[in-house]
């Protein structure tokens, strides 16, 4: 075999880069068209969509269609529901999820290889196979609150909040990481007289970082992005999150400018985020294949 | 596991206790009771009392029959043709009213094949939960594959040694963190048929020889154009975890591999494919529950049509399930998913672990 003169080297990497640029575009292409639409009247978004100038801020470029889509829905409320909801999920989930993971990971206790197992098990349950159940339950289930004990939970936050809390995915997460911790240190806590609570506060979790930061990456993606559960069991304007509030947008003629805006509102912050915290995001989504 | 550890059996269902709590109510209970609800009438809202109805809904959803039609014959004892020649067939519709088949009341024409002159017209109770079923295992059977190799491609494609790599690989995964509800309201635009991107840069590309398609309006191009979408948004998903199958294997063997001169296929073939047989099992079974779950792409692009062919099982459990309120219909065509869920991954398992 000839050895590879420098000329075809440079040839091959740029084929290389040229491979990779291309599927790069078809990725960021609609989303950069996202952006510069909502920046469009919908007469010139229309015209524009026929050249590269729907991807570039030209022509007659405002911020009308940011208004005009605040006038239409309270975004305000729709992003503070979302905001609400998302946060104290993912706070809770982390709070919950560690417990049962040190439990059944650190502490002997009757049934827990068994409810280990069933807990597991759950992971193969697809949500969207007991939504409609779920539905019925939550119409069922007692609240107490302010005016005393009401039934139903339709049309809350607890309702958006509570049953996401615990999910056999992040209880997994927890497990697999505090196997991975010298168990030494606990046993040394242990002897000298620290509480179960103590070593679960004071020397487990500083030492979670890693692992919290995966499982909260994980469960904001699947909170805020959620579509199928509140738009089955929260009617009221009130309590809607912003992927449903989208439906104020869908009817016969579609205001593409609004829309454009409102998609852009909604998940730009969700792409600064991830472009900030890029390598964290993908170690995230990289734990959850090192099942084996 | 904890040997070392005393037994604590207080402290240990204490801190497990709120996540087995909430596991049980939220997911195990409503588990169990879509198969028990399956068996009644039940309804979200209902002033009467539910009823045990046995296997009614399942028989109302699957039962499925084929009639066979000869031709009608005219006055003349040949075969009856319409103005185009084709024969003429007794209405379905004549047999599945006609009291003497009690067997076929209530059902309809799903589709019909034919056998020289004879038409064997399928017919099936619940034709929308049918087609719905169709689509879905069609969808779970086109995307699981495709997904899972282009996803093994780009990860490939990422983890070689390149300046900026990781650039790339950042922004291949960029719309896995983008809604799919967002992304499907963004795509309908894209796939418009008066205006859309798609069809001006296919006709740009064709230098105007392609036509401009109605992409979502036509019954052929409906469901791949969600199904491209779909690849589109989850690709990147994928790819991370083959990438991390990837990084778990030893350099050494590639090195192995180029002292004994191997090209890049038989590399691949024997380094680096066995090396991910785990990944590729756990690949498929997450791509197959998420392409089963095929919910949002329809609800904000097609609402199932045109003609029902964008009907998936997930938005017909739905549509009865809360939009008819017919808790029980939803219920069963949830049991149905699931069932299909659990009968794949088993079979995904167990392939895999016999070839290993």
């Amino acid at each position: 075999m000839a050895a590879i003169s420098p000329e075809n080297h440079g040839l091959r990497l740029a084929v290389r880069y040229a491979v990779l640029v291309l599927i790069a575009i078809i990725f960021v292409f609609p989303l950069v068209f996202m952006v510069m639409s909502s920046l469009k009247p919908d007469q010139q978004l229309l015209a524009d969509t026929s050249s590269l100038r729907a991807f570039l801020p030209v022509g007659d470029v405002s911020l009308n269609n940011y208004t005009k889509a605040f006038q239409r829905a309270p975004i305000g409320l729709f992003v503070l529901n979302s905001v609400l909801v998302t946060g104290l999920t993912v706070v809770l989930c982390l709070l919950i999820c560690s417990m049962a993971g040190f439990a059944f990971v650190y502490l002997n206790w009757r049934g827990r290889d068994l409810i280990l197992s069933v807990v597991l098990a759950t992971l193969i349950v697809p949500f969207e196979t007991i939504a409609i159940p779920l539905l019925l339950l939550v119409s069922k289930l007692p609240w107490i609150g302010w005016e005393g004990i009401t039934i139903g939970w339709l049309n809350s936050y607890r309702v958006q909040i509570i049953p996401w809390i615990a999910d056999a995915l992040t209880i997994f997460l927890f497990v697999q990481y505090f196997k991975g911790l010298p168990r030494e240190l606990i046993e040394a806590a242990r002897v000298e007289g620290a509480t179960w609570f103590q070593i679960y506060w004071r020397v487990v979790m500083p030492l979670s970082g890693p692992v919290l930061a995966t499982a909260a990456i994980l469960k904001f993606l699947v909170m805020y992005n959620q579509y199928l559960w509140p738009l089955i069991v929260v009617q009221q304007e009130q309590y809607r999150p912003v992927m449903v509030g989208l439906q104020y947008f869908f009817q016969l003629n579609i205001a593409w400018g609004e829309v454009m805006a409102y998609l852009t509102m909604i998940t730009v912050p969700v792409l600064a985020f991830y472009l900030a915290l890029q390598r964290a995001f993908i170690a995230s989504i990289a734990s959850t294949g090192v099942k084996g | 596991m904890s040997s070392k550890l005393t037994t604590s059996n207080r402290a240990g269902w204490a801190f497990a206790a709120p996540g087995i709590v909430l596991i049980a109510t939220f997911i195990i209970v409503p588990f169990f009771f879509a198969f028990a609800l399956s068996l009644t009438n039940q309804r979200l809202i209902s002033p009467n009392p539910t009823q045990y109805v046995g296997l009614q809904n399942y028989r109302d959803m699957l039962s499925v029959s084929v009639l066979r039609l000869a031709p009608e014959h005219d006055d003349a004892g040949l075969i009856a043709r319409d103005a185009d020649g084709a024969p003429v067939y007794p209405r379905v519709r004549e047999i599945t009213r006609n009291p003497d088949f009690p067997q076929y009341r209530g059902m309809r024409e799903w589709f019909r094949v034919h056998t020289g002159d004879t038409a064997h017209v399928v017919i099936a109770r619940d034709v929308v939960f049918m087609k719905a079923l169709v689509n879905t295992v069609t969808f779970v059977l086109v995307v699981a594959p495709l997904q899972g190799a282009l996803a093994l491609g780009l990860a490939l494609l990422v983890n070689q040694k390149l300046r900026g790599i990781t650039v790339f690989r950042a922004v291949y995964f960029m719309p896995v963190v983008v809604s799919i509800v967002v992304v499907s309201l963004l795509w309908r635009f894209i796939y418009s048929p008066d205006g859309g991107l798609l069809n001006n840069l296919l006709s740009g590309l064709s230098f105007g020889m392609f036509q401009p398609v109605n992409w979502l309006g036509n019954p052929d191009t409906a469901l791949p154009a969600i199904m491209g979408m779909s690849i589109w948004q989850a690709v990147g998903f994928h790819m991370v975890i083959w990438l991390s199958g990837l990084q778990t294997i030893s350099p050494t063997l590639y090195e192995a591999a180029e002292i004994e001169g191997a090209s890049k296929w038989q590399t691949f073939r024997y380094v680096t494919w066995p090396g991910l047989r785990h990944t590729a099992v756990l690949v498929l079974i997450v791509i197959t529950m998420q392409a089963f779950a095929l919910f949002a792409q329809i609800d904000v692009m097609t609402r199932g049509g045109p003609l029902d062919s964008t009907q998936t099982l997930v938005f017909q459990a739905v549509e009865r399930g809360y939009g008819k309120q017919d808790i029980s219909g939803g219920a069963t065509i949830s049991v149905v998913l699931f069932l299909m869920v659990l009968t794949i991954s088993l079979v995904q398992r167990r392939l895999t672990r016999e070839r290993a």
